[in-house]
């Protein structure tokens, strides 16, 4: 058990080091940040603040990782998210039940992501393009659901599920915590995982060892639709109305960065749905300090970038190398000056 | 095209002599950029109100954000002979050969809501808002609400770079200098969406001990105003008691945040940009007046003492 954590922790060293380093840097700047408290009977704080922000990228790096691992990327996401938001708070406005809204919205994301994945699964379409398309229909899709216009709603219960509270937590929290736990043992405590993998690695080879390879690569895509259409209620609620526009808007790329930062090699392969979680929890606490320190908002994106080359430099094969190298010259002068004294 | 000529002609001459013969009789061709927003929503909406309500043949072409869908609703206005246009230009640029096609047919190009990098002659007027007043408009009411009492203040700013935002926040800046008691604390872009005006709201609130330092907040469109009202609300403040806010657009939206005591005041970007271009253009048919090249369209203030439930309920039906 100790031997499976201590992997574990191995494993996510880095983005923990990485994220560890900006929540100390932005607590220099502000000097209030790690400051919580209870206020309306839920946790209160700049913390908090970065799980609750965080709460799309990071439903939507869960989802792309997956995708990722197939050797694929998902860019329709952040269009998905916009379709889904849409639906919901048309669904709720013409008088549908909160539950038969959940199941509508979730179908949607779910179609959506049958659509990327026939492409790509059936047609051998290249991810890149397949994805492509719905992420410039999808957002035209939702401007046609929503006529134009922000759509608002009064609903208390789709309300709730983005900015209601359990357990102190914010509610998109806890959407997120257990649907990410959900995924990860589905796909650790099976096979599944590790069939992701090999399609990643070697898609022909997978197929001829008799793995349900078109099956699988749907189902990744659909995941991921369904992960959008999650991060789409979220972002809806929060903000009581559906805005065909910006919801999602980029949030493609800061989910693929995520799960770089997560250490997923975009080639397929090994991955880690925790890591991508700590990727894009790092992403937001970079979005949230800037905010914090009060830099005029020119500097917003050379912070940012700045400081992800930063992490990126850090994990580079080269740099990676040259540490591990520094650790063993280290270990082996060690003995000597020992037997030195 | 000489058929195409003769046919459109033969329309005209049909018009003269079937159309009614009310006095204004005009025949209007609008070329309208498309529907990105639902304020460009309401002013199409408005532009036809105002015409039909003097009585002008409205011709109506959706551009659909696209430069040379214009130019070609442009030539076939010219060519269907219309007594004026109207032109909402999606982009500043390449229209000096489609204006002077109008300029040789004689018919008179207003624009409206932007204005074209292009010589002057070549269009009657441009009706627009001016940016600058409706930042200056909304610092001169927070000036003369808080009445010499010192006031932090918090600015959301709109999408770096972009011209709003820069003139909106030199307006407002404007209006505050020479009132020592008032300042900018804190100012950050919240891209003119509900979402960022909400989360940069929240970050806000934070950094200024709990909002407790914040007097008024000062969003450059209503949508990041009404995200920051729920920040504001979630953070166990009242918004428009407690933290005073003024913003820019008059969207329906943010008169009913108003008529609930959470908005303060707003200053309006009038989508009835057609109504003083129509007056112009009637002045001009009747006696020869050319009007002056820009013509600014009015900066309203409303303040909750301004019944915002009517204008709400006035504003819903627009298309915004």
């Amino acid at each position: 058990m100790t031997a499976i954590l201590k992997s574990y922790a191995l494993r996510l060293l880095p983005q923990i080091i990485a994220l560890a380093a900006i929540l100390l840097m932005v607590s220099f700047v502000f000097p209030g940040f790690f400051r919580l408290e209870i206020q309306n009977g839920r946790l209160y704080g700049s913390l908090i603040d970065i799980l609750n922000r965080g709460a799309p990228v990071v439903l939507l790096a869960i989802g792309m990782t997956v995708v990722i691992a197939t050797k694929g990327i998902d860019l329709s996401v952040g269009a998905v998210m916009a379709i889904c938001g849409a639906v919901a708070a048309s669904s709720i406005t013409s008088g549908h039940s909160l539950a038969m809204t959940l199941v509508i919205t979730l179908g949607t994301g779910i179609l959506c992501g049958l659509w990327n994945g026939v492409l790509v699964a059936i047609l051998d379409i290249q991810p890149i393009i397949a994805t492509l398309v719905l992420m410039v229909a999808g957002r035209g899709i939702a401007q046609l659901v929503t006529e134009g216009a922000i759509l608002t709603f009064n609903d208390p219960g789709l309300i709730f599920l983005g900015s209601g509270s359990f357990a102190w937590l914010p509610l998109p929290v806890i959407i997120w915590l257990v649907f990410g736990i959900l995924v990860a043992l589905i796909v650790r405590k099976t096979a599944l995982g590790m069939l992701i993998e090999a399609i990643g690695i070697n898609r022909q080879a997978s197929t001829l060892s008799g793995v349900l390879t078109p099956v699988l690569l749907i189902a990744a895509y659909m995941l991921s639709g369904l992960c959008a259409a999650i991060a789409g209620i979220i972002a809806a609620a929060d903000i009581k109305g559906a805005d065909a526009n910006n919801a999602g808007l980029w949030l493609e790329l800061d989910a693929i960065l995520a799960v770089v930062i997560g250490g997923t090699s975009l080639l397929g392969g090994r991955f880690s749905i925790a890591a991508s979680v700590l990727g894009a929890i790092i992403i937001q606490s970079i979005n949230t300090g800037i905010l914090l320190s009060g830099f005029p908002p020119e500097f917003n994106l050379i912070i940012k970038a700045a400081i992800i080359v930063f992490i990126l430099v850090l994990q580079s094969p080269p740099v990676r190398n040259a540490f591990t190298f520094v650790a063993l010259l280290r270990a082996s002068r060690k003995p000597t000056e020992r037997q030195a004294r | 095209m000489k058929f195409a000529k003769a046919l459109a002609s033969a329309t005209i001459l049909a018009a003269c002599t079937f159309g009614s013969a009310s006095a204004a009789d005009l025949v209007v061709g609008f070329s309208q950029i498309g529907s990105e927003s639902g304020w460009r929503a309401a002013e199409t909406t408005l532009t036809k109100q105002q015409a039909q309500e003097r009585g002008i043949d409205l011709k109506f072409a959706d551009a659909q954000q696209k430069q040379e869908n214009q130019i070609k609703a442009l030539r076939s206005f010219i060519a269907q002979g219309v007594n004026a246009i109207l032109l909402a230009p999606v982009v500043a640029t390449g229209w000096d050969e489609v204006l002077q096609e109008a300029k040789d047919a004689e018919i008179p190009v207003i624009l409206l809501d932007r204005t074209v990098d292009a010589s002057d002659d070549l269009y009657m007027t441009a009706v627009t808002s001016d940016l600058v007043h409706e930042g200056n408009v909304a610092g001169k009411w927070l000036a003369d609400t808080v009445a010499g009492k010192p006031c932090n203040i918090v600015e959301l700013q709109g999408t770096t770079g972009s011209s709003p935002a820069i003139d909106r926040k030199k307006g407002f800046e404007q209006a505050l200098s020479g009132h020592d008691n008032l300042k900018i604390v804190r100012s950050q872009t919240g891209d003119f969406t509900r979402t960022k005006g909400k989360e940069v709201m929240e970050s806000f609130l934070k950094a200024e001990d709990g909002g407790k330092n914040i007097c008024a907040l000062y969003a450059h469109n209503d949508d990041m105003a009404v995200g920051a009202i729920q920040a504001i609300k979630e953070a166990g403040l009242k918004p428009g008691t407690d933290i005073l806010v003024v913003s820019i657009d008059a969207v329906p939206d943010i008169f009913q945040a108003m008529a609930a005591g959470e908005a303060n005041a707003t200053v309006e970007l009038t989508p009835n940009m057609a109504g003083p271009a129509f007056d112009a253009l009637a002045a001009f048919q009747k006696d020869g007046t050319k009007p002056p090249k820009w013509i600014q369209t009015e900066s309203k203030l409303y303040t909750q003492a301004d019944d915002p439930t009517k204008i709400y309920e006035a504003k819903k039906g627009l298309g915004y």
